[in-house]
């Protein structure tokens, strides 16, 4: 079973909260990521979504290990999609477990900002006017050493 | 020979999804440049550089064998 996967097929839901659930458990939150169709207006028709596969896996993998430090008992599970995917369809799940419920929302919550941070996944935008590769969702542009500083790499 | 892995918007600037050069010995950022002089569509401002699936910075010496990837800005979750 592995806890951190890059795939092409859809996403069962209930497989990735699974990962996570467990005795010392009494809270699970499931972030669930989907495809808008509206962004500001601008009406989507579908997404290509492409990743660094080994390398994505990697970093999902590190997010876990850093929540695992923050929130020592956490329980970590991250599946994204990638390929074509269509409006309303799941593009990643997020399953986070803890003894008690408000860690589990903070450290679900810090799993999907890291993900727009560090993991090498792309998302291609496609209009009925045209498409585009959207980068830096966090608008954070500059990279002034040639990488994201040592706090953005390491959380 | 350092393996050279483009992605998203990269990958089509330059028309191609892997690429093979001798470019051990040299820096990242130099090998940067010698890249977008080759291919003048290839801007590489802000986007960063993976040697064998870790994040480097630019003054990091590749050896034969490394597998360099240009990650633009990720747009994920």
């Amino acid at each position: 079973m592995k806890n951190y996967e890059i795939v092409s097929d859809p996403i069962c839901i209930e497989a990735v909260t699974k990962k996570v659930m467990c005795p010392t458990a009494g809270a699970v939150t499931t972030f669930i990521g989907t495809v808008r169709e509206f962004t500001k207006g601008k009406q989507t028709l579908y997404l290509i979504y492409e990743a660094y596969q080994e390398m994505a896996e990697k970093k999902l993998c590190q997010i876990g290990k850093e929540i695992q430090e923050k929130w020592s008992e956490a329980k970590v599970a991250i599946t994204h999609r990638i390929g074509r995917l269509e409006i309303g369809e799941i593009a990643v799940v997020i399953a986070v477990s803890t003894p008690h419920r408000k860690d589990a929302y903070l450290a679900n919550e810090y799993a999907i900002e890291r993900i727009k941070e560090i993991v090498p996944i792309w998302k291609k935008e496609h209009w009925k006017d045209g498409q585009i590769w959207i980068g830096d969702q966090r608008e954070q542009v500059a990279y002034p050493t040639g990488k994201p500083e040592e706090d953005l790499l390491h959380g | 020979m350092v393996k050279i892995l483009w992605f998203a918007h990269l990958s089509e600037a330059v028309g191609k999804r892997e690429l093979e050069i001798e470019v051990a010995g040299m820096t990242v950022a130099a090998l940067k440049k010698q890249l977008q002089e080759q291919y003048p569509d290839l801007v590489l401002e802000h986007v960063l550089t993976a040697v064998n699936e870790e994040y480097v910075a630019d003054d990091m010496v590749l050896d034969n064998g490394d597998v360099v990837a240009f990650i633009p800005p990720v747009s994920g979750g």
